[in-house]
């Protein structure tokens, strides 16, 4: 069995992958075959077809989370031996160390200057973007709506979100390239300013400015996203309606106040609560254009630096920080489930 | 011409036996370990009698009365270095296949430092890898468990060609692991041949002159420039800066004491260096020629500099030896378009003192692994043979003491060479490198670049000083 618990050469591997995937054929196949009986009781038909799915959860999904849960409550150290100094074992030379409980991880997020400051760029990220995605998204479909260009100007908006996070970092690097005042800009940003006459100016260096110049990067490719789930509930919303509110004397600004926006909230909280998830977990935006450096760095970005860059010292801060991460993404799913339902509830 | 190289050798030998063997057996504790190396293996006296070691060895014969027939093995070979630098190891590593019959297959990746850990952990290591800094070996040594200890036959072949210090570099729980690779000298400052014949500016031998020259220059443009930026690595720069000035102003045995965390990293002395860096790194007088003012120096590429000496608009710019590679057609030595001069010290009280980095080849697998071929590739790694042939293909040299200067191409590379092996060369390994990962290659990088755009000396080394692992 040594071949299939640790597969060391290429063959092992192989053959331990055609063995998964036989066993995963047979299993369904299995499970296809027998719901097609008559006689099986309807608790095994469910079990066949939740069994895999939670089973595959508690594997994937639960253990890791509660295992990086432990692993922020541990620190590692060196077992000492009776002379004081760290025992080291002779053949490989590998320093013996134990797995402490304590909450120093915890105490260092949140009192070291420099995490404070990614949970302060995090807490900017997760109010900013959504709420000016969204808004951006709202008032553009509310513009474009039944005009002329209406097709064209939204595939414009939309065109961002086909492009990949990591794309759109690079091509936003470029448009705040910097040069030396005088020589010629290959920014755009730049060009425009010194076009308006004014200095270039260091878009990514300068703190605190740099994380709004980031969170643009976002806003621009979660914008279309907004702008077509919001269109959508636009025209969703009945003619009578709005007639009425004619009749009753609302034109342009007071009819989407008081009647449009009502009408959409459900939509609107479900692309907020959207966006915020997204924006949580945004990382390559801030580590292509960064690099976490210049204070612009946010928890899952710092996530990644602690937990695979620093060795065994980072892992139990890395795991803090995906709890925090974790503990904060949660009201933010209840409530976006929750409006979800009551979109759902409305149609 | 034999003599001469030998004699040379034997100079050599002198001035590592001699100048650094006691700090450096210590350095290692600076790289995760908290016991001194027991002066254990080679001491001075023992190294200065190796009148034999010279630019041929033979450890193609040695290789193959000790490991046996090698026909048809396979050796996997894992580094940062890939594209088009890769070549020139590609081709040395045919010597071991012309003796052996093994084949060596290379592969490389800039995620290096990260996937390392993730394959060893995941049963899935290469069978040698070429670590950037001793930092990264001790961690694995230490997190891992897996990282396999030289063979005794090799440690010795090693301990024969390579100065003690270098060898204690690889040395992790008094348990050696590394054989160096490359040496990185990075006490050099580089400089545009033309624009000096244009200016009338001389070379600077001595640190009042390069003082002069620099406040002569800055009279019309400013005479340094320099970048940081390098990705997640951003502020690597400035810490060789700090490095250099530490050695500079202390001494090596301060120096010591700083890596080893003797003194804290927010000691006045290292304080006071800093202060001295920042007169030149934080004057826009001084800063940053070709990109702007001193915010510049984070927002610049740490290659961009190369352009700017090309065009003539930099100075002067403090760049490793290994800067070469960003020159392409361009003559470099004196006689050249492009040169570099020793950046030079600023008292007589610690020799010559150079600052420099390197590479080191550490196994995962043996002979007791049933893997008698990764012995062996590692027994060529420390020959001269494998230095000299790596040397040939350009930008690169070693602390090897079989390596002869005629073999170097590059004039610069050749200098560096040279100074490496003069006997009042005081050589210390990169600080950060040494330093734990949190500290080298975290806060260090984090707080320099906070530094260099307004935050205030003490802030920044009080932060760097927190960041310490305490066990």
């Amino acid at each position: 069995m040594d071949w299939f618990l640790q597969p060391t050469s290429v063959t092992d591997k192989l053959l331990v992958m055609v063995v998964a995937i036989v066993l995963f054929v047979a299993i369904m196949g299995l499970i296809l075959w027998a719901i097609d009986r008559p006689k099986v009781p309807t608790w095994v038909v469910v079990t066949g077809f939740v069994g895999p799915v939670l089973a595959a959860l508690a594997v994937g999904l639960l253990w890791p989370a509660i295992k990086t849960a432990i692993q922020s409550f541990q620190v590692s150290q060196a077992v000492l031996g009776p002379n004081g100094k760290p025992v080291i074992d002779r053949t490989t030379g590998q320093r013996s160390s134990e797995l402490v409980f304590s909450l120093d991880n915890y105490s260092r997020v949140f009192s070291d200057a420099g995490f404070q400051k990614v949970l302060i760029n995090t807490a900017l990220w997760v109010l900013l973007v959504p709420i000016l995605a969204t808004a951006i998204g709202l008032i553009y479909a509310v513009l474009v709506d039944r005009t002329r260009f209406e097709k064209f100007a939204k595939a414009l908006v939309f065109l961002p979100m086909a492009i990949s996070m990591v794309g759109a970092s690079i091509i936003w690097k470029f448009v705040y390239e910097y040069r030396q005042a005088g020589s010629p800009q290959i920014g755009l940003a730049n060009q425009l300013l010194v076009w308006l006459g004014l200095e270039p100016y260091q878009f990514l260096i300068t703190e605190p400015w740099n994380t709004f110049f980031l969170i643009i990067v976002m806003i621009w490719i979660q914008a279309g996203f907004a702008m077509t789930v919001l269109s959508a509930a636009i025209k969703a919303v009945p003619d009578d309606i709005i007639e009425a509110a004619q009749l009753d004397g609302a034109t342009g600004f007071k009819l989407f106040r008081k009647v449009t926006v009502p009408t959409i909230r459900p939509a609107v909280v479900v692309v907020l609560t959207t966006i915020a998830m997204g924006t949580l977990k945004a990382f390559d935006v801030v580590r292509t254009m960064t690099g976490g450096q210049f204070g612009t760095s946010v928890v899952a970005n710092e996530f990644y630096t602690q937990s695979f860059r620093q060795g065994q010292g980072g892992v139990g801060v890395g795991a803090a920080l995906a709890v925090i991460l974790f503990i904060i993404v949660i009201p933010v799913i209840a409530y976006n489930v929750r409006q979800m339902r009551l979109v759902e509830e409305t149609r | 011409m034999a003599i001469a190289g030998i004699s040379a050798a034997a100079l050599v030998l002198t001035a590592c036996g001699g100048g650094s063997t006691t700090p450096a057996a210590s350095d290692t504790a600076g790289a995760g370990s908290t016991t001194t190396s027991g002066g254990s293996a080679t001491t001075s006296g023992s190294s200065t009698d190796g009148g034999t070691v010279g630019a041929t060895s033979t450890w193609c014969e040695d290789v193959k009365s000790k490991y046996g027939d090698l026909t048809g093995k396979k050796v996997s070979v894992y580094t940062t270095i890939v594209a088009p630098e890769d070549q020139p190891y590609i081709d040395a590593y045919k010597l071991f296949t012309e003796c052996t019959g093994a084949e060596v297959s290379y592969e490389g990746s800039k995620e290096f430092e990260a996937q390392i850990v993730v394959r060893v952990q995941s049963g899935n290591p290469p069978d040698i890898g070429i670590f950037p800094q001793p930092g990264l070996i001790s961690q694995l040594v230490n997190d891992t468990g897996k990282v396999i200890p030289l063979d005794p036959d090799v440690e010795t072949f090693a301990r024969k060609y390579f100065p003690e210090d270098w060898m204690n570099y690889g040395v992790i729980n008094d348990i050696p692991f590394g054989i160096p690779n490359n040496a990185d000298f990075k006490s050099l400052v580089w400089y545009n041949t033309k624009l000096y014949k244009d200016n009338g500016y001389s070379i600077p031998t001595t640190w009042e002159e390069l003082t002069a020259l620099q406040d002569k220059v800055a009279a019309t443009t400013p005479p340094w420039c320099i970048g940081i930026k390098s990705g997640e690595a951003t502020g690597w720069q400035i810490t060789d800066w700090l490095e250099e000035y530490v050695l500079r102003d202390w001494g090596p045995d301060v120096y010591d004491q700083w890596v080893k965390h003797e003194i804290p990293f927010n000691d006045p002395k290292i304080a006071s260096s800093l202060a001295e860096v920042g007169k030149v790194l934080k004057d826009p007088k001084y800063v940053n020629a070709g990109f702007g003012g001193v915010d510049t120096i984070a927002s610049t590429e740490f290659n961009d500099p190369s352009a700017k000496i090309q065009d003539g608009q930099c100075t002067l710019s403090r760049q490793a030896a290994n800067f070469d590679a960003n020159f392409k057609n361009v003559k470099l030595g004196p006689d050249g378009d492009v040169n570099a001069f020793y950046f030079p010290p600023k008292t007589t009280d610690f020799g010559n003192t150079v600052l420099g980095g390197g590479t080191f080849y550490a196994q995962f697998a043996n002979a007791a692994s049933g893997r008698p071929e990764v012995d062996a590739m590692m027994y060529f790694l420390a020959s001269p043979e494998f230095a000299n042939a790596r040397a040939k293909a350009g930008s690169w040299i070693s602390a090897n003491r079989g390596l002869q200067a005629s073999n170097v191409p590059s004039p610069i590379q050749q200098t560096a060479l040279e100074t490496l092996q003069k006997p009042d060369t005081t050589f210390r390994f990169d600080a950060s490198d040494l330093m734990p990962a949190p500290v080298g290659s975290d806060a260090e990088w984090k707080q320099f670049t906070a530094w260099v755009t307004g935050q205030d000396d003490q802030t920044t080394l009080n932060n760097i000083e927190a960041a310490w692992p305490a066990s």
